[in-house]
């Protein structure tokens, strides 16, 4: 699209060009009660978009379960809000920045924490922390991913981890944890979904509603450019083609100095009590954010863009309107006060100006110097735009036979071998290399950091409490099954809160599909709805808010469907957040299981074990193979275990926790071992199943947890109370070596230093860093 | 006696120091702005660490003309404690009050661990509560932390004993494999040679109660107490 100019006369073909079609088209001029000017179609353009509108998504969003009583403020604002006690709330939200990611890697991930940080400031919360969910194509050449393809997801990962960190870094918020997962069909496409929290006082959230007629509008922070014309609209809601690498321009460029100098400023301007409502300028810039406003407030509001700062000349409005230049607010003041806040912004060295007023009458009015540019009723556009309820196709069975499955090794095979292979794979390895790029401890709050516990933890220093947070979503499954990999990735994230000793409370979700004109992605998204939102309901954590990324393809292929599900969870005694560490030799290790059956009795079919297992991270590491089902889910399990290890954490009768995910049992043993000092485990387990299901099944509803021999009957009373199956599987050991015997056999057997060097440097060897 | 945490646009470890010292340590502690030239009759002032300026041009570069560095110049010439952490070293090498420059990490990337670093010598401010030797686990984080200086500035401080910390392995080696960023001799921190100004890479403010995992840094802002209360008695 080349740059536009007012004179302009839009026809059928100038909005077919702008990708609005011929029904929308009509509907525009139906509003308008006329033809639309080249500025009020580029306006329309970007609010009508899928990113900004959610026209495919909204008819399947409603089925979300959103209210429960710490719901403060659920989806529709800038992040949701609960209450955390102490008269206290916490505003959180995930969001994608994934097609910004992959055209300019590092610039894309900037953004992408930039925006979702100002979504909690402009609520008035303080940011505390950031995580990221990170999924990225093979690092490493194989079968499915050539030398060169590996060596571009390698550039992309290092200009996102880059990015990420250059950000929360400056900004000075901790990054503390989230994960990085790697799958062939993130290579054209990776996901970069970024998850902001921060605190605020119950009674100083402010929202995006322009109220009060004749109350300046203020325009504040960077000046306006030419970045990002056209970011929500062309990048975020298309998908790929071989083209994609021009369209670099539309990325946003960041700087994150500019925001933490907003961030205090917008914060200190609030305290003044002039300030009348505020938001973001992010996706669709002062488009977005003046007809939001005025049409959340039952408003209209009037600007002059000629008083907008501008980084360059000759900017026309069309440019000026969907510009999305970073690190601007905008921002409506109680008339006559506005001085107040001008003069905040003066002391933090930034541009605040006057650009316009509330007005009755719900008219957007955008004038250039004085002659009108455009004018359109601010409720019809926001709120009113083109719905679908796309077809939804479900494709034909996946016709599987057991040559399709893994094939068990004989038993009594000495797994070894396989088991360094595993820890080895990017998905389950450290990503200390990662990590230790972003600051996870400023603010001096982070009790858990990455790797440290199943979730991250940050105190509230005013309380005793403290928050954790988890990230997941499972692509794999998801593709295998939407439903059912929605829900586990729900009760992962709760699970992983649990056991850091939280209770967890509320979502956000980050839903990264692709193209929604697609019957069988509607298929997987409408299921992966149900999925989520059948888990959240079950474990009590209602959606209050999130994002939906369709168009997550490039050349025709989608990705995975990968709903990203962060959970948010409260810890009434921050002294007692539980990590992943064995603590002492001798301490008892068990498997708490949510699950009737007790662990290791498995009566169900060995095909139907071969076909749950092939959906697993060592089908794909050790046999190539990406098939069958994800394990069934018991959502009554999940809970169960999830209360029962709240009450184990509030007992303190556990030294450390470990939920089983990814590699299943034999890894959750190997990262306890990892996270210690020094220490090892001697466990002896048994049961029908193959040895491989055993060790390396990723049933749901499971967590280790070491325990002082006296405190077993303690541990095993409260298992026995919430209905969990406790099997003492094992010990703690002083001898730094994992020895795992399966039937009496001894399966794994190694020096935990042999089995921790591949997982800790597996990253850095494969991106070829020393 | 008062404490100054000076507030650059862009510090991000400002509320930390406060923190710290106001909280954990429970002395009196205030924020400075950086236009001010007033330093509020404060008996030590901290510069925090952050991206003041938003590092650009040079980390410290911009920060060092601030209007406040001039009274800190001044107050660093009286004699005043100054200590400088991360951001706050490099602005003070940058405004001269320290020698040697900052480079970027030997390994060109952002690093956030715990490292140990050695208490060098105990005949400073900074450092007189500590025991020579002592070994602390203190994180750092930053990108601008390989320390550097020509050799006779490296000479001189050695000679007038102004290396207060080196990074060395948990076992107490200061080799290669205890620095973490490229740091000439391994340095973590200096003095100056009037021993009233110190910076150091590593953040004592972030190691100050055990739920943080390391209570370590304690010893530098005790170090000041005793320091400034032993000054106060002096002149008693």
């Amino acid at each position: 699209m080349a740059t536009a100019q007012t004179e302009i006369t839009v026809t059928p073909e100038i909005a077919a060009e702008h990708g609005i079609t011929p029904e929308e088209y009509a509907r525009i001029q139906q509003i308008l009660g006329r033809v639309p000017n080249i500025t009020e179609l580029g306006i329309f353009t970007v609010m009508w978009s899928e990113h900004c509108s959610y026209k495919s998504s909204k008819v399947h969003l409603k089925r979300l379960p959103t209210r429960g009583k710490l719901v403060v403020q659920g989806p529709g604002e800038n992040a949701g809000v609960v209450d955390i006690g102490d008269r206290l709330v916490a505003a959180f939200k995930i969001e994608s920045h994934n097609h910004p990611s992959y055209v300019e890697p590092f610039q894309g991930a900037t953004t992408g924490v930039g925006g979702i940080l100002r979504d909690i400031f402009t609520m008035g919360a303080r940011p505390i922390a950031v995580l990221d969910s990170l999924r990225f194509g093979e690092i490493t050449a194989s079968a499915t991913t050539s030398e060169e393809d590996a060596a571009n997801n390698r550039r992309i990962l290092d200009g996102v981890v880059r990015g990420v960190g250059s950000y929360g870094n400056c900004f000075g918020v901790p990054t503390i944890g989230g994960e990085v997962a790697f799958e062939p069909c993130y290579a054209q496409n990776p996901l970069v979904n970024a998850l902001a929290l921060g605190i605020a006082r119950k009674e100083e959230i402010f929202l995006a509603k322009a109220k009060g007629i004749g109350n300046p509008v203020i325009y504040v922070g960077a000046k306006t450019g030419r970045d990002g014309i056209h970011g929500a609209s062309l990048l975020a809601s298309a998908e790929f083609t071989e083209e994609s690498q021009q369209k670099r321009p539309n990325v946003q460029v960041g700087d994150p100095f500019m925001e933490k100098l907003l961030l205090e400023a917008c914060l200190e301007a609030m305290k003044t009590g002039a300030v009348v409502a505020i938001q973001d300028m992010g996706a669709a810039g002062l488009t977005c954010s003046t007809c939001e406003m005025a049409s959340r407030g039952g408003t209209g509001i009037e600007i002059d863009l000629a008083k907008v700062p501008q980084r360059e000349t000759g900017m026309s409005p069309y440019e000026i309107m969907l510009s999305e230049s970073q690190e601007r607010m905008l921002l409506v003041a109680e008339k006559g006060r506005e001085h107040e806040v001008l003069a905040v912004f003066k002391k933090w060295g930034l541009d605040a100006t006057v650009v316009g007023g509330v007005t009755d009458g719900g008219l957007l009015v955008v004038k250039d110097h004085g002659r009108m540019a455009a004018q359109i009723p601010a409720h019809p556009l926001a709120e009113e735009g083109p719905v679908y309820n796309r077809p939804i196709a479900e494709p034909a069975p996946r016709k599987e036979t057991e040559k399709d499955w893994y094939t068990f090794v004989a038993e009594g095979a000495n797994l070894t071998a396989n088991f360094q292979k595993l820890l080895a794979a990017p998905t389950i390895a450290s990503k200390r290399w990662v990590t230790e790029q972003y600051d996870s401890m400023v603010r001096t709050n982070t009790l858990a950091g990455p790797g440290t516990s199943d979730a991250a933890v940050v105190r509230i220093k005013e309380t005793k409490r403290a928050l954790a947070l988890a990230t997941d979503g499972n692509g794999r499954w998801c593709q295998l099954n939407p439903k059912v990999g929605a829900m586990h990735a729900v009760a992962e994230a709760a699970r992983n809160v649990a056991t850091s000793g939280a209770r967890p409370i509320a979502a956000t979700n980050c839903l990264n599909f692709g193209s929604p004109e697609k019957p069988e992605v509607m298929w997987q998204f409408s299921q992966a709805i149900d999925g989520v939102g059948e888990a959240c309901v079950a474990l009590g954590t209602p959606i209050t808010g999130g994002n939906v990324s369709f168009y997550n393809e490039t050349l025709g292929k989608s990705i995975y469907p990968t709903p990203v599900i962060g959970i948010l969870g409260i810890l009434e005694d921050a002294a007692k957040v539980l990590k992943v560490g064995f603590k002492h030799a001798v301490d008892v290790i068990l498997l708490l299981d949510g699950a009737t059956l007790p662990t290791g009795a498995q009566q169900a079919a060995p095909l139907h074990q071969a076909r749950e297992f092939s959906s697993s991270e060592y089908a794909k590491t050790i046999g190539g193979i990406v098939a069958g089902e994800p394990p069934a889910i018991d959502l009554h399990a999940e809970k169960r275990l999830i209360d029962a290890m709240l009450a184990l954490a509030e007992a303190g009768t556990v030294r450390s926790a470990h939920d089983l995910s990814d590699g299943g049992l034999a890894v959750a043993l190997a990262e306890s071992c990892f996270a210690s000092d020094g220490l090892g485990a001697s466990v002896e387990l048994s049961g029908d199943a193959t040895a491989e299901f055993a060790l390396f099944g990723e049933r749901g509803a499971r967590v280790i947890v070491s325990v002082a021999a006296e405190q077993v009957a303690a541990v095993l009373g409260t298992a026995r109370q919430y209905g969990l199956g406790a099997l003492q599987i094992g010990k703690v050991t002083d001898d730094n070596s994992l020895r795992i015997q399966y039937k009496g056999v001894a399966v794994i057997s190694a020096p935990v230093p042999t089995l921790m060097d591949p997982w800790a440097h597996s990253l850095e060897r494969n991106l070829k860093i020393q | 006696m008062k404490f100054g945490v000076v507030v650059f646009p862009g510090s991000n470890c400002d509320h930390d120091a406060f923190h710290a010292i106001g909280h954990v340590l429970q002395k009196p502690v205030e924020f400075i702005w950086h236009q001010s030239e007033d330093l509020h009759h404060c008996d030590a002032i901290i510069l925090p660490g952050g991206f003041s300026y938003g590092d650009y041009l040079r980390t410290g570069a911009i920060a060092r003309f601030s209007p406040v560095m001039k009274s800190v110049e001044r107050f660093a010439g009286c004699g005043g404690l100054v200590l400088g952490i991360c951001n706050g070293f490099q602005i003070l090498l940058e405004a001269g009050l320290l020698p040697g420059a900052m480079m970027r990490n030997s390994g060109l990337r952002f690093i956030c661990k715990h490292v140990h670093i050695r208490v060098e010598n105990t005949n400073s401010p900074f450092t007189c509560a500590a025991q020579q030797g002592q070994i602390l686990t203190i994180p750092i984080a930053h990108s601008d932390g390989n320390y550097t200086c020509d050799e006779a500035t490296l000479k001189a401080l050695e000679k007038n004993q102004q290396i207060l910390f080196r990074y060395t392995t948990a076992g107490g080696k200061d080799d290669a494999a205890g620095n973490p960023n490229g740091s000439v001799v391994n340095i973590a921190g200096i003095c100056n040679r009037a021993r009233n100004v110190a910076g150091l890479m590593p953040h004592p403010e972030r190691a100050v109660e055990q739920m943080l995992d390391s209570k370590d840094g304690l010893v530098v802002f005790r170090s000041m107490i005793e320091a400034l209360v032993g000054a106060a008695k002096a002149t008693a």
